[in-house]
């Protein structure tokens, strides 16, 4: 496996290990289909910045790159809000604001400006791949957490006779319903960096 | 919604930072002590204001009349990048001392996702012109309150034994937690219950 789509995954994680775009995370991490969503988002936008950053690289001048990259992030986060709306509206009713909220998602400019800008274009898709299922993973991880402890469900997408719901036996008789709630969201976060932390310390203890 | 009802909102019921994760990476990034966490609150708290008028004109007179609503975003975060830019240089020019305190934080603003969403917001919630600016205030001083507030909390962890996993950021984000826990004694109750 290539190490530009691999690093993104664990050890550049954005949300765990570089902390970039919880924002929009937390707000859409109280179900796991919103978590989905929102990732898929991420990763057209992501993939499709990287590689225009990466073809331009030549042609954008140094003091005008991080207006023409936001120019460029946001033409992508206009096309995901479009698609979103016309094929998935109630996906697109429930992430709400988060949408457009992509484009100021600190690590797609930051990949397009820290990797894109000097990289090869297909070094630069990997980049964005890995990043993007790094954030995938970190964001559906958080929801899971949220959502099984606060409403005792897992939600994800309708099909046929399966309406989407899994529900989980004690834990949705008797919820814990501060994990759905904003403060949960942070609580969760917090606990899962310490986590983090710890676990990366064990094995540089080990190593 | 009167002004106040807005100002309440944004300030308590609905804190962009503690409800709504909108500015979350300043909240943790700039908030170690409460000097800078001062200069940053303000300095958003100046931007949303002025950003929410001009993103409201904008859309109105400019975007709705050519039928260009589906240009919003990217209208708007350039609208902000530049407005954040065209700030920092009337500041440079007419007041140092103000410079000198918010200069630094302008540039990271262009990128909080504060600013874009109370934008967004002041659309999405058909407000008028002078309800956006409201709107922007309120946002901005909601961000300051829990900002200058975080910093203080971290000022006292400082001086207290964190377990090594939780130091730095894990601690300051349940803090965070316990903060939006208060948080939400201010409900729609409260709003009903003060103006009726």
């Amino acid at each position: 496996m290539n190490k530009e789509f691999t690093k993104g995954i664990l050890r550049d994680n954005p949300i765990f290990v570089l902390l970039l775009g919880l924002c929009p995370a937390l707000g859409v991490s109280s179900m796991v289909v919103n978590a989905l969503g929102m990732s898929a988002g991420v990763l057209f936008v992501m993939l499709g910045s990287n590689i225009f950053v990466s073809l331009l690289k030549n042609f954008i001048p140094a003091k005008a790159r991080i207006p023409s990259y936001i120019v460029i992030i946001a033409s992508f986060v206009t096309i995901v809000q479009m698609v979103m709306e016309a094929f998935a509206p109630a996906l697109f009713s429930s992430l709400g604001v988060f949408v457009p909220l992509i484009v100021v998602n600190c690590i797609i400019l930051g990949r397009a400006e820290a990797f894109a800008s000097k990289n090869t274009l297909k070094d630069s898709v990997l980049d964005a791949l890995g990043m993007s299922i790094g954030f995938a993973l970190g964001l559906t991880l958080i929801a899971l957490v949220r959502e099984v402890l606060g409403s005792g469900t897992i939600t994800l997408f309708a099909m046929g006779s399966f309406d989407g719901v899994i529900n989980i036996p004690l834990i949705s008789q008797a919820p814990m319903r501060v994990f759905s709630l904003s403060a949960g969201a942070l609580l969760v976060m917090g606990l899962l960096k310490a986590f983090f932390n710890w676990y990366s310390a064990q094995k540089r203890g080990q190593a | 919604m009167n002004y106040i009802g807005i100002l309440i909102t944004y300030i308590f019921i609905s804190n962009f930072i503690l409800t709504q994760f909108l500015g979350l990476c300043p909240f943790i990034g700039v908030s170690k002590n409460t000097e800078s966490a001062m200069g940053m609150g303000f300095a958003v708290t100046f931007v949303m204001a002025i950003a929410s008028v001009v993103t409201w004109l904008i859309y109105s007179y400019i975007l709705v009349p050519l039928g260009l609503v589906y240009l919003q975003t990217i209208a708007f975060i350039l609208v902000i990048a530049s407005l954040v830019q065209l700030v920092e240089m009337v500041i440079h020019k007419i007041s140092p001392p103000l410079y000198r305190a918010l200069g630094i934080f302008l540039p990271l603003i262009t990128t909080n996702c504060a600013v874009l969403g109370i934008a967004l917001l002041n659309i999405t919630e058909s407000h008028t012109v002078l309800e956006s600016f409201v709107g922007g205030v309120a946002a901005g001083l909601g961000f300051l309150l829990a900002i200058v507030l975080m910093s203080n909390i971290r000022e006292h962890l400082e001086l207290k034994q964190v377990p090594k996993p939780f130091q730095g950021v894990p601690v300051a984000f349940i803090s965070g937690g316990l903060m939006a826990l208060a948080f939400m004694a201010f409900d729609r109750g409260l709003l009903t219950n003060l103006l009726g």
